[in-house]
């Protein structure tokens, strides 16, 4: 019978995306309806085969790793692309000829950037979180994923939606707000895709067989439940036609500007960090065999940087139209997050008390180690920058920039990294990784390339914010715009090279991961399975 | 992996759960954690009081200090106006051409044009003034509508063939294309090459050139290519090129013709500043 509400589904949806093609009034749109299109017929012909077959047997009695699997797959997949994007678009600041004519409109530096953030935030880091949360929510609730194939359908459904949004960027569709550029039809479709993630999630931890919900699920819950808050309150906007892609914003001005920043500080603060903390506080203590270090200091960092976080957006629009006391409440709330972010960093490393000699042993250790640092220094580094008086200097210049990136390499691709060297050999049941070695050189290529990025990005930062408020003694400015760029040109070059190297440490990692499942030794199968039901 | 113990000897206690093998200390919060935390909350409401802050009925609290970013920004700029007032009121009042021979006011004058040069200017004449193609450069002595003080200065303020500005300079190349033959357009291209003394693309031209460039093109660029400053055509006997001077450039120019656009900024900018702006251009190197 589902079956049969299926295939009227699928054949309403195609039949909808062969319509909207043919009135579509932009390309981004009608490439989207044919994509549509495929998809939802290639499912209706698939779930056409299936019907009146007997259904496969769903092995209910033990984990559900298949989806795990994927997501390790897509998100090394998606860090490789991200990273290249990253590459390309540096060396493209650094030598303008690399937009070239022929790919104007497609592949200039404005269409490649949102590629590049989208790919890098939201395909590498959604998958990894999507995958991390899968598996850990599993073995930490001892329970199989609640809601059978939907756990599929989210895996699927938000690769369709980084395939909407990136050919999006390409084509030139966009509402023009950092970090939730899709337009209107992708943002419903995320909506649903992310409802059905709470869903499998929340159904996972309410059919839990262990009395206590782990740390590491209050994260995830968390980084859940605040991402569609903030996905859905961000992208309320107005289509201005169903035939095509472009829409107004429900908000307008300085307003508007306020709900971007709202969501663009707590993509960072709980897709970045909270869901990110999930995944350290159970690869971690996993990792270094030790037990976490205070549950007391957990309870109260993830409390208070769940309630601070929320908060902490107007710091990005000093000096701007929002009025001051936005901006002052933005600039406080940021630094008494302070602490709280430290909470995880102590957490962190405070577990390895007992194990630190793994460090000198084991390179994946030494990732979600130096991960952590990053981690503690980044958190240390945006509270600093909230204060309006080193704001005035740092906005708008590369320090931006590079604080964003010493977060999104160290912190957030260390620990991934570390999740996947982790869950690779778990997953397809290996007895160790293929290459230790291979893991100490992707470690030091990404720390190094980090290092050249954060540095490089240091120092052209403060130099183009000290050139722009240069003034002579008659208070009359010194430089041009254009003075301040081409005086950062050589530390565009060193930044282009840090990103080759963590692009170089990702491929190594890559292929690794595939030696590891090709050629790595079989586990021995354990005598005890652990049931999940 | 998960089936070793994680505990050692001499380990604190735990709490006594055990999530797929991972257990937690009962270890206290770090106590310098905690009171670092402490401190900030307390310093967060400090601010708050000092500063404007929360959001009450019908407007936020002001702060004790009664601190604004708008009134802060405005002190910094009232300053250095206030300090500036007495040689701005000089410098938007005294002759053009005296500028220059009051020290003072003429460095003032110059620091005071760069800084409105590298704002307004430099998008399109570089920062270092050295142009660009269709965009003069403005360090060489080749001018086309004149490089006295009092020119530039005219330039500046009403800008070249905009629509905004009745006082705009205005000239106008035809778009020899519909005038003249590919063949003829050939020959007083070949011409004008020599002109500068550069060496003609196919010299048998040249001759034939010579007829059709006088019969079209001295009217306004002068018998021997000098050019005329009074409509703006350029000087075609230097080595200077506006759009460049090749056989190919030339030919399109010929052809299609040109025009460039200066936006007039005598709504955008004060006197004081359309001063300084052409008191720094004139001393670039090619002023007159």
């Amino acid at each position: 019978m589902l079956n049969y509400v299926k295939l009227v589904a699928l054949a309403l949806i195609t039949l909808f995306a062969m319509i909207a093609a043919n009135y579509a009034r932009d390309l981004a749109y009608q490439v989207h309806m044919v994509l549509l299109m495929m998809v939802s017929g290639g499912l209706f012909l698939v779930t056409l085969r299936a019907t009146d077959e007997p259904a496969p047997a769903v092995p209910t009695h033990e984990y559900m790793d298949d989806v795990v699997r994927a997501g390790v797959i897509a998100t090394a997949f998606w860090g490789v692309t991200g990273f290249l994007v990253g590459v390309i678009i540096a060396f493209q600041l650094a030598f303008p000829s690399l937009n070239y004519d022929w790919a104007e409109g497609f592949a200039n530096f404005g269409r490649l950037r949102p590629l590049h953030t989208s790919a890098v935030i939201f395909a590498f880091g959604g998958n990894a979180l999507i995958a991390t949360s899968f598996y850990v929510v599993q073995r930490t609730s001892a329970a199989r994923l609640w809601g059978g194939n939907m756990a599929w359908f989210v895996f699927w459904g938000y690769q369709f939606f980084i395939v909407l949004a990136a050919t999006g960027y390409v084509l030139g569709s966009t509402q023009s707000k950092e970090y939730a550029e899709p337009e209107w039809y992708i943002d419903l479709w995320l909506t649903i895709v992310w409802l059905a993630y709470l869903a499998v999630f929340l159904g996972t931890i309410i059919k839990r067989r262990e009395p206590h919900i782990y740390v590491a699920n209050w994260f995830y819950l968390a980084f859940i439940v605040t991402v569609a808050m903030l996905h859905v309150v961000n992208n309320l906007s107005i289509p201005v036609s169903i035939w095509g892609s472009k829409s107004v914003q429900v908000f307008s001005g300085v307003q508007d500007a306020m709900v971007q920043w709202w969501y663009g500080h707590n993509a960072v603060g709980f897709f970045l960090t909270a869901g990110f903390l999930g995944m350290m506080y159970y690869f971690i203590p996993k990792q270094a065999e030790r037990p976490v270090y205070s549950y007391k200091l957990s309870i109260i960092h993830f409390w208070a940087l769940i309630f601070l976080y929320i908060w902490a957006g107007p710091h990005h629009l000093h000096y701007t139209a929002l009025p001051d006391w936005a901006s002052t409440l933005g600039m406080v709330f940021s630094i008494v997050l302070w602490m709280p972010s430290w909470g995880g960093m102590i957490n962190g490393l405070m577990t390895l008390q007992g194990a630190w000699d793994k460090l000198r042993t084991d390179p994946v250790i030494r990732m979600m180690v130096i991960s952590v640092g990053f981690y503690g220094m980044s958190t240390f580094e945006g509270p600093m920058m909230s204060i309006r008086a080193v704001n005035s200097l740092s906005h708008y210049t590369d320090w931006t920039i590079g604080h964003v990136h010493s977060g999104a390499l160290g912190w957030n691709g260390m620990i991934t990294f570390g999740a996947l060297y982790y869950l690779t050999p778990v997953l397809w049941k290996r007895e160790r990784l293929y290459s230790l070695s291979l893991v100490s050189w992707h470690f030091w290529l990404a720390t190094i390339g980090i290092v050249l990025y954060a540095a490089s990005m240091w120092v052209t930062g403060i130099m183009e914010g000290l050139m722009w408020r240069e003034v002579d003694a008659n208070g009359f400015l010194v430089n041009s715009f254009a003075d301040t760029v081409s005086a950062k040109f050589p530390m565009y070059v060193v930044r282009g090279l840090g990103g080759t190297l963590f692009l170089t440490g990702a491929l190594i990692m890559c292929y690794n991961l595939w030696m590891t499942v090709r050629a790595a030794p079989a586990k021995a199968p354990l005598g005890t399975a652990v049931p999940a039901e | 992996m998960s089936k070793k113990p994680q505990r050692q000897e001499g380990d604190p206690k735990t709490t006594g759960h055990i999530w797929d093998g991972i257990e937690e200390f009962d270890n206290p919060m770090p106590r310098w954690w905690l009171w670092t935390f402490y401190a900030c909350i307390i310093w967060g409401v400090a601010y708050t009081v000092a500063y404007p802050a929360w959001p009450l009925v019908s407007r936020a609290t002001q702060g004790v200090l009664g601190y604004s970013t708008r009134a802060e920004v405005a002190g910094d700029i009232a300053a250095v106006d206030a300090a500036n007032a007495a040689i701005t009121a000089r410098l938007a009042s005294m002759p053009l051409e005296e500028i220059a021979q009051d020290p003072a006011l003429d460095s003032f004058a110059i620091s005071a044009g760069a800084a409105v040069f590298r704002t307004w200017c430099a998008q399109c004449h570089g920062a270092g003034a050295a142009g660009a193609k269709g965009y003069p450069n403005l360090l060489d002595d080749d001018w086309l509508w004149g490089g006295d003080i009092d020119a530039i200065h005219t330039t500046i303020a009403h800008g070249i063939r905009n629509e905004e500005d009745d006082d705009a300079r205005y000239s106008q190349m035809p778009a020899f294309g519909e005038l003249l033959e590919e063949q003829e357009i050939a020959q007083v291209v070949n011409y004008v090459m020599t002109l500068s003394g550069a060496a003609a693309d196919d010299p048998a031209l040249v001759g034939a050139g010579q007829t059709v460039f006088e019969d079209n093109c001295a009217s306004c660029h002068g018998e021997k290519g000098l050019g005329d400053r009074t409509q703006g055509a350029p000087n075609l006997a230097d080595a200077i090129w506006l759009f460049g001077g090749d056989a190919k450039t030339l030919t399109h120019t010929v052809t299609n013709s040109r025009f460039g656009v200066m936006p007039s900024w005598q709504n955008r900018l004060t006197e004081a500043e359309m001063r300084a702006v052409a008191s720094y251009v004139h001393q670039l190197g090619g002023g007159e």
